[in-house]
């Protein structure tokens, strides 16, 4: 992408397809003239005030043919997105109109815009800075209502605004080191030493919050992932079916990797769940069959939630129990694990042979238990972290890890402080937190860092 | 010596050592005409250690004088300048007030406090550059004409008294340290008479007194024009600022061995002559002192410094450096470490062999020069253990390890100095290894652990392990240790203090060349020499403005100039990829 602000660029910026308007966009220097060039209305863009909307329509300069009725809106720099004039051409719907209509600009010198670059130009404008930047394609991408207000708070620039503010009080703390560094002979008061481990302790806290916030900003951006694991007949589909039918609200259904998994995505109070059914579990010992069960594998690896789905109708040989084992034990502390017997309805057989602690007992077949079911899934998936004290939600992965690896410096320049050691040692990883922190707001961001950002937007954003 | 006869101090005393690395006269003259040492901040870590020395004023300026005169190919002309002529904004030479002309093909202009100098003392002012001497006219103007802008700085001095009015017993006596360290890597001990400093304090009395004179405070009657130093502030400005603080340091330093005029160092003041006199008497020790001459303040012009180079020459004018208060730093160490990097670089222009920049991660020097042509400042520069980050790095104690090789590539170290040097890194090496690759028994360290209060140890442990518990030293583990010439080099300073620098701050030591790596980087992401900046429309307006008036070298450089924000580095980082990209 190459970036050249005398140029003026044009995209359509809604989805391509059939919808009930279609809004094109031009922004640079020449947008007023361009869009002047083919517009026929009310007024022009080139003499309205900012933030104008005028009713009219295209006309192909040429031909002199009528393309379409727009409302044509005006946005004068700096007062736009991208800081620069822009036009938006709200037409009617459909791929020919608005397609029409973007040749014509090319015709008039606007070039295509590439991937992100109306962004890409907020971003150079220093209309967004980098954590609002990645916010912009969050919010094309979000599927819920939740992901929809992170990223929105991301853009607002809440996020870059509380990682200022952490900015700002290590450098205080700096300051109040460097001031006994520095003037200790010109016999000025210095902080003592537990004071400033209780500055430093809060900065740490403050930025370990912000971090655990991902854990549901993860969640909010890309669901929870559940596996469903259990023998063939145990009723893994059935459930999966009652559960889509109850919410009816399939967000998104993804074929598997094999025609063994599928995946199923649902919302629970605006958090969305994303099922893998997998395959069913040593019912034969053929080729094919092992390479089921190593997608299983694979699928139980992958997932946040464990669902164990036992048929409370017949008994388990030790194979089975075994498997079952081997899997708690391997996955104890690292995801949640939830028992499910189905088949309530029957009179069961079921004993409970593994010490299983607090099973839900559900039925497909008369809905028992789905509800409870649908609590607990909640319950366990929803991260327990102090979420008032994180105002705000992370949901970036490069963001988390340079949280994790400021909040490291943070504790070891505390620990330095705490093992007697002076300021210029603390100073040095106080430093290396103010440059990681610093990462998450485009100050010390590798240029490389800053192009992957930019690829990640679809044109016309 | 305008000031106080001391040299070194916090971040000064490192200014010093490398001066001495690279082959400057400084520390040298300072060990010659000491007559107290004292190496501060010793109760804090390595990083801030810093040697200082109070010095006989006459001895310090006739040795100073002494080595000039006896330099080889070195002719000295006592004249001054009157202005500087260039051609093609390229230098010329000189023409002096005695109607001489001078060519050249470099020079290095150091005016110190004595363009257009003009000195106050209350509503009293003279022409002058220091107590005595006139000040020079005619180069401010001679430079503007050529192109150059130019600002108004201030700087003061306190009251000269005399030391036989002093009553001694009221004060604090301030020793020297015996052994002194001396600051030159070319010398090994100091063999000079050391006397002693003295210390008192303002009380509220004095402050009463002095805040009588501030409606006659040329500082604050608006008359000095000059923006004086916030960090080594007159006593007026202490007074004013902290009004809180009901006392304030004083150091009664005598200035020689046979003078009687003691520098009242802490005391700096422009108040009225009868004003100073009634504020001194007021103090503890000093009540029937006799003030030999009053304090001042001193107003000068300088150049801001954005129009040089890191070699010190200037933008404008090829062949022309300019060091020390010219470009507005305050202090001796400050002037010297740019005098010799100016000096050098005029001298490899005529060679025509290529300059030579100390860098931010190489030395307090370069952190200086950096910062001098980066951050706009309106007052005097003074330098500071935190300006540099990578502090832990550049030490007082190690600057011979950092520089001296450069020094000697120069041509001004000795051969002999740097076989030293080899030497002596040769066998820290050979320590450090040998405590890395060496255990010790519970039965032969824990005694030793146990009566420095630390905990025991269980089995068998490395010794470089040992040496990282905070109440152990090299002089412990040199106790224990049992090859012979280990324990000598342990015992050897000038190698112990190193080997348990690097052992015992391990981590901290390798986190920050990790972070000189992670930057060099944007150091090595050049601007090309001409860009135009004007082609960016995004570049905030004072962005663009500093950008095009320094001309940064890299992206790295960019990222210090005061005024550029965050984003116009991203804007301009992302704008040169592409121009690369083409």
């Amino acid at each position: 992408m190459v970036y050249q602000s005398h140029d003026t660029i044009a995209a359509i910026a809604t989805p391509i397809g059939v919808g009930g308007i279609s809004v094109i966009r031009i922004s640079g220097p020449a947008a007023f003239n361009m869009a002047d060039a083919v517009f026929r209305g009310s007024a022009a863009a080139k003499d309205s005030v900012s933030h104008s909307i005028h009713y009219g329509s295209v006309v192909d300069p040429v031909s002199r043919e009528t393309i379409d009725t727009i409302l044509l809106s005006v946005f004068r720099n700096p007062n736009s997105y991208t800081g620069e004039d822009i036009v938006e051409l709200s037409s009617h719907g459909g791929y020919y109109v608005s397609q029409k209509i973007l040749l014509l600009l090319y015709h008039m010198g606007a070039r295509p815009a590439e991937p992100g670059e109306f962004t890409l130009r907020a971003f150079l404008n220093g209309k967004l800075d980098l954590a609002q930047a990645e916010a912009v394609a969050d919010i094309i991408h979000s599927k819920t209502e939740r992901a929809h207000k992170a990223s929105v708070e991301q853009l607002s620039g809440k996020l870059s605004a509380i990682v200022k503010d952490l900015r700002e009080e290590i450098l205080n703390i700096c300051s109040l080191l460097e001031l006994e560094l520095d003037f200790s002979q010109e016999g000025i008061a210095l902080t003592d030493k537990n004071t400033v481990v209780e500055k430093l302790l809060r900065v740490e806290k403050s930025v370990n919050n912000l971090s655990a916030s991902y854990r549901e900003g993860k969640i909010i951006k890309e669901g929870i992932r559940v596996a469903l694991v259990g023998k063939p007949n145990a009723g893994k589909s059935s459930l999966l079916n009652v559960l889509l039918m109850e919410e009816r609200a399939i967000v998104s259904e993804i074929a598997g990797t094999t025609r063994d998994t599928i995946e199923e995505s649902i919302l629970l109070d605006g958090v969305e769940f994303v099922f893998n059914d997998t395959a069913g579990l040593r019912e034969s010992i053929d080729t094919l069959e092992l390479e089921g069960i190593k997608r299983t594998s694979r699928a139980i690896e992958g997932a946040d939630v464990i669902l164990l789905l036992l048929d409370g109708s017949l008994n388990h040989s030790p194979e089975d129990l075994n498997f079952y084992n081997d899997l708690i034990e391997k996955y104890r502390n690292s995801k949640s694990i939830l028992w499910l017997i189905n088949k309530s309805d029957i009179k069961t057989k079921f004993v409970n042979p593994l010490g299983i602690d607090n099973p839900i007992w559900i039925s497909c077949k008369t809905h028992e238990g789905i509800n409870a079911l649908k609590k607990r899934l909640l319950e366990t998936s929803l991260p327990h972290y102090d979420s008032a004290a994180a105002s705000v939600t992370i949901t970036s992965g490069r963001h988390r890890d340079a949280l994790e690896k400021a909040s490291l410096s943070i504790g070891s320049a505390r620990k330095t402080i705490e093992g007697g050691l002076g300021g210029d040692f603390a100073a040095v990883d106080l430093r290396g937190a103010l440059n990681y922190l610093g990462e998450i707001i485009g100050i010390t961001t590798p240029d490389d860092i800053l192009n992957n950002i930019f690829s990640n937007f679809c044109i016309g954003k | 010596m305008s000031c106080n006869p001391a040299i070194g101090g916090t971040a000064k005393g490192h200014l010093v050592r490398e001066i001495d690395a690279l082959g400057g006269e400084m520390g040298k003259i300072a060990d010659a005409t000491g007559i107290q040492f004292k190496m501060l901040n010793t109760s804090k870590g390595p990083a801030v250690w810093s040697p200082r020395s109070q010095n006989d004023r006459e001895w310090y300026s006739k040795e100073a004088q002494r080595r000039v005169v006896h330099q080889n190919n070195l002719d000295v002309i006592e004249d001054s300048v009157a202005e500087i002529i260039v051609k093609l904004n390229t230098l010329k030479g000189i023409r002096t007030f005695l109607r001489h002309e001078i060519s050249c093909g470099a020079m290095v202009l150091c005016a110190g406090t004595f363009l257009n100098g003009l000195m106050h003392t209350g509503e009293k002012n003279r022409v002058g550059g220091r107590f005595g001497e006139a000040p020079a006219l005619g180069v401010t103007e001679s430079l503007r004409s050529l192109g150059f802008s130019s600002g108004r700085l201030k700087t003061g001095t306190p009251p000269r008294i005399d030391l036989n009015s002093i009553d001694l017993s009221k004060t604090e006596i301030q020793n020297s340290d015996n052994p002194p360290i001396p600051f030159s890597y070319h010398n090994e001990k100091i063999l000079n008479r050391l006397i002693p400093m003295y210390l008192t304090y303002t009380n509220p009395a004095t402050h009463n007194i002095l805040e009588k004179g501030f409606d006659r405070s040329p500082l604050f009657t608006g008359r000095i024009k000059g923006v004086g130093p916030r960090y080594c502030p007159s006593i007026e400005d202490k007074i004013f600022r902290f009004a809180d603080r009901d006392r304030h340091q004083i150091f009664l330093e005598p200035e020689g061995y046979d003078t009687n005029v003691v520098y009242v160092n802490g005391f700096s003041t422009s108040l009225p002559e009868e004003i100073q006199f009634e504020g001194i008497r007021s103090i503890v020790g000093l009540e029937n002192s006799k003030m030999i001459r009053p304090g001042y303040a001193v107003e000068y012009d300088y150049f801001p410094p954005h129009q040089l180079r890191h070699t010190l020459e200037t933008k404008i004018v090829a062949g022309l450096f300019l060091a020390g208060q010219i470009n507005g730093t305050s202090g001796y160490e400050e002037a010297a470490g740019q005098g010799l990097i100016a000096g050098i670089n005029a001298a490899l222009k005529i060679q025509k062999r290529n300059p030579f920049v100390v860098q931010r991660s190489e030395g307090y020097i370069g952190v200086m020069i950096d910062d001098l042509i980066n951050k706009s400042t309106d007052e005097p520069y003074r330098m500071f253990t935190s300006r540099a980050e990578y502090r832990l790095l550049l030490r007082q104690d190690n600057a011979d390890r950092r520089l001296m090789r450069a020094g000697f590539e120069l041509g001004l170290i000795a051969q002999e100095m740097i076989e030293r040097l080899d030497e002596k890194e040769n066998i820290v090496e050979e320590t450090i290894r040998y405590l890395q690759s060496t255990t010790i028994s519970p039965a032969k360290i824990n005694p030793l652990l146990e009566s420095k209060n630390e905990s025991p140890i269980l089995e068998n442990d490395l010794l470089s392990k040992i040496i990282r518990r905070t109440n152990i030293g090299v002089w412990d583990v040199a106790q224990v240790v049992e090859i012979e010439n280990i324990k000598t080099n342990l015992l050897r300073a000038d190698v112990g203090q190193q080997v348990e620098i690097d052992m015992k701050y391990e981590g901290y030591i390798r986190r920050q060349n990790e972070q000189i790596l992670r930057f060099a980087k944007f150091e090595e992401y050049i601007i090309p020499e001409h860009f135009d900046y004007t082609l960016i429309s995004s570049l905030s307006t004072e962005g663009k403005e500093k950008l095009h008036k320094i001309r940064p070298r890299s992206i790295g450089q960019a990222s210090r100039i005061s005024g550029v924000t965050n984003s116009d580095i991203s804007v301009l980082s992302i704008f040169l990829k592409q121009l690369e990209g083409r």
